[in-house]
């Protein structure tokens, strides 16, 4: 396989992955917006911290308020990360890539294009936005089934899965550190209404309320959600998870390569320090710092992943 | 074409009824309901839209990629008229390929004085940089799509020899994938020839051109300039269809005397290179320096035998418009036979006699740019206003050796579905050709573009021009 090509599945995956993460978050602001009495300028501002995207924004718009995040987010071009953004770049890059791809994948894709691109021509009202992010869910739903139904398992397929996975584990990391002032334990007044807002919104964010309840029943601890969202392998949105897939197909790669690479030895420290670690030492020395380190860490086994499979010269 | 004279349709001919190629189509239309083929129109539309055939208009950068209008009437073409096609085609391409080997050896038929020395010389497709080069297996032009015109029931004229990088073979194969989906029971009645067989074709036949330094079963990628290129997407879709790399120049380097592209586990060498990149963009070293979309190096590799380049550089020689005018002449020379298909009698500017004719009659005669494409740059006469006409006397006067004129011919016409029911459009034909040490092979199809308007004679989709599936008949 071509370097460029690799480096255009990865990406196409990764930006794909964005796109609907970006959704989601959206979703969730929404979501918390509708249940408060106060307008949530706060749930907001985190969901603008979450996508990466809030000095860019402040730079274009001087109060925070729902409908013009969810215009920046959604379908402001301007916006490097917005949805609109993402899928264009993720279709550019799955037309580069097109001979890699199946039909099914291809079309999937393009009709998530075209149908975002319709729907969001002109900024979303409120009413409207409910439809619209069920829209865009549906459609990365049908890419993913694509993707898992009609793609060969091999490297093309190990390069579109570790795109994902890698901005999966950056996005769940990030929902968890923009929030997790209220996951300390100094701040857990548990069963204050406040608080059981801000829980709900990590784990909407993470599209892991229903999961989360039902493996939990009633015990809606901080505890219980970092130690979900950070070590659960049942959880597909979990660092861990996420880790053991991208392992996963890294073995696989270097199996079919018959070589092993620096990416590796990075990849297997780095899973091994998620199994290796509990929740109770994390808070121990500290969940934010945790999280600052596992972020840069991602990132620079992404860049060692480039790097080895050349991507680019 | 003159005021009133007739014009051939291809399913009802002068007007005699319907023609044998037609009769099975003509039973099963009249049987169907216009709404339902309407309704499949669009269907066909939404599908290519989804499936992403679009195309770039070059210098509309903004602008959303296009659908080329496609017509669900397919244009059909008996077996024996194809038989006589495809004789006069072969013919043509054979003399084709000994003329380009001719003028970049000994350049016999200049010396014969059948062509001036001059229109070699000055021409800007001319490679002096073939000249003394065997080319692998001695073939310049692997892949040829010869642009074709019918005034009448036998009667076809080449308009122009696309020896370089011909394109629309990705909507020859899509158009039959879609009405395969959208007829079957058409099918099922009428014996139609295969083309889905044309990228296997093509790979055998790449593979088979491979230098002969290859060992084992050889590596062919295609080259394209890239996802902005208005062909990206035939290029994709023919590396996808043969199972091939698509690369881009950054992909590839020389190493070790071979070309080769990054992969992801190092360098990978190539065999034979099917670019879709033009000769100027080719090499950076050996061409135009400041091209970001070729090889550097590239062509020292191929010419001390490291790899095939298909087409040949040097072959847009062979389609230059001057050059037109002469290949009656070429193909005789080099078959010692009359030539089976006719030319567009030409004239040529650059000749003082041919001028003032031209100019006197610019009104009538199309007028094209020699080394111009696409449609653009082109006079059609009758159809163009006082003002346009005055404006390209001008161009025309500056510099008389950039252009040829021809007469308009009375282009047949095949029905196209429209609101109304069917309605006749002018239409032309490129059949796809593959040439090889095994020979000349014509896929038994083609692409059928069609002026969408009433009346007008240009198809370039560039211009707004739309496509058929073209059908062949078996023998039978």
């Amino acid at each position: 396989m071509l370097g460029r090509t690799a480096s255009g599945l990865f990406w196409m995956a990764r930006l794909l992955e964005r796109a609907e993460n970006t959704s989601r978050l959206v979703e969730a602001g929404f979501r918390m917006a509708l249940t408060r009495s106060q307008p949530g300028e706060e749930e907001w501002r985190s969901v603008l911290v979450t996508a990466g995207c809030c000095d860019a924004y402040l730079e274009r718009h001087d109060t925070i308020e729902g409908e013009k995040v969810a215009d920046f987010a959604l379908r402001d071009r301007s916006n490097p990360s917005s949805v609109m953004s993402a899928l264009h770049a993720a279709r550019e890059s799955a037309r580069m890539t097109r001979t890699a791809l199946t039909r099914e994948m291809w079309e999937a894709i393009n009709d998530f294009w075209m149908v975002a691109r319709d729907a969001l021509k002109r900024p979303p009202s409120e009413t409207d936005l409910p439809e619209i992010l069920t829209l865009i869910r549906q459609q990365g739903a049908q890419v993913r089934g694509a993707t898992t139904g009609t793609m060969l398992r091999n490297d093309i397929y190990n390069f579109v899965m570790l795109g994902i996975m890698f901005e999966r584990a950056d996005n769940t990391a990030r929902i968890l550190d923009t929030k997790y002032y209220v996951l300390l334990p100094s701040s857990a007044s548990v069963g204050s209404s406040l608080d059981n807002v801000q829980w709900e919104m990590i784990l909407r964010s993470a599209s892991a309320e229903r999961s989360f309840h039902w493996l939990n029943g009633g015990n809606i601890t901080p505890r219980a959600i970092a130690d979900f969202l950070i070590f659960d392998t049942r959880m597909p949105r979990s660092l861990a998870y996420c880790y053991d897939t991208i392992t996963y197909q890294l073995d696989w790669l270097s199996r079919q390569y018959c070589q092993r690479l620096e990416t590796h030895d990075l990849a297997a420290s780095l899973e091994a320090s998620l199994t290796a670690t509990t929740i109770e030492s994390v808070f121990e020395n500290g969940l934010h710092e945790f999280l600052t380190d596992f972020l840069v860490r991602n990132a620079s086994l992404s860049s060692q992943i480039e790097k080895d499979f050349r991507f680019a010269e | 074409m003159a005021e009133g004279e007739e014009i051939f349709d291809e399913m009802h001919g002068f007007g005699e009824g319907v023609r044998a190629p037609y009769a099975s189509y003509g039973c099963w239309f009249d049987k169907t309901t216009p709404s339902a083929l309407l309704k499949k129109s669009r269907d066909a539309q939404t599908f290519f839209r989804r499936t992403g055939i679009t195309f770039n208009v070059y210098g509309d950068a903004e602008a959303d990629e296009r659908l080329i209008p496609f017509d669900l009437v397919p244009r059909i073409i008996g077996a024996s008229e194809w038989a006589l096609l495809v004789r006069g085609i072969e013919q043509r391409v054979k003399a084709i390929n000994a003329f380009l080997y001719d003028i970049y050896h000994r350049q016999e038929i200049v010396r014969a004085g059948r062509l001036p020395e001059r229109l070699i010389r000055e021409n800007d497709a001319f490679l002096p940089k073939m000249i003394g080069f065997d080319p692998p297996g001695g073939i310049y032009t692997h892949i040829v799509g010869i642009d074709l015109v019918r005034t009448g029931p036998n009667e076809f004229f080449v308009l122009e020899d696309n020896a370089r990088t011909p394109s629309g073979v990705s909507y020859m194969l899509e158009n039959r994938e879609t009405m395969l989906k959208m007829f079957p029971e058409l099918f099922a009645q009428m014996s139609v020839q295969r083309v889905s067989g044309y990228p296997m074709a093509l790979r055998r036949s790449l593979e088979r051109s491979a230098p002969h330094q290859a060992s084992g079963r050889p590596t062919v990628a295609i080259l394209t300039p890239g996802i902005h290129n208005s062909a990206y997407f035939e290029h994709a879709f023919l590396a996808d269809q043969m199972g091939v790399e698509l690369v881009e120049g950054h992909d590839l380097r020389v190493v070790g005397g071979r070309v080769a592209m990054r992969t992801t586990q190092g360098y990978e060498p190539i065999d034979v290179l099917y670019r879709r990149v033009d000769d100027d963009f080719l090499d950076p070293l050996n061409f135009r320096s400041e091209s970001m979309l070729g090889v550097a190096g590239i062509f020292d590799v191929y010419r001390a035998g490291g790899i095939t380049i298909a087409n040949a550089p040097g072959t847009g020689i062979a389609d230059d418009k001057a050059i037109y005018s002469y290949m009656p002449d070429i193909v005789e020379f080099y078959t010692g036979q009359a030539p089976l298909l006719k030319n567009v009698p030409t004239w040529r500017c650059a000749e003082a006699d041919s001028l003032s004719y031209v100019l006197e009659h610019l009104d009538e005669l199309v007028v094209k740019e020699v080394h111009g494409s696409g449609g653009y740059g082109m006079l059609v006469g009758p159809a163009a206003s006082k003002k346009e006409i005055a404006a390209f006397r001008k161009k025309l006067e500056a510099r008389p050796s950039n252009y040829i004129a021809q007469p308009t011919l009375a282009l047949s016409t095949v029905p196209v579905l429209t609101k109304a029911g069917l309605s006749p459009r002018h239409v032309d034909l490129r059949p796809f050709v593959l040439v090889s040490s095994d020979g000349v092979e014509v896929t038994p199809g083609g692409l059928t573009r069609v002026a969408m308007k009433k009346g007008s004679l240009v198809v370039n989709s560039s211009q707004g021009g739309g496509t058929k599936d073209t059908w062949v008949l078996k023998e039978g």
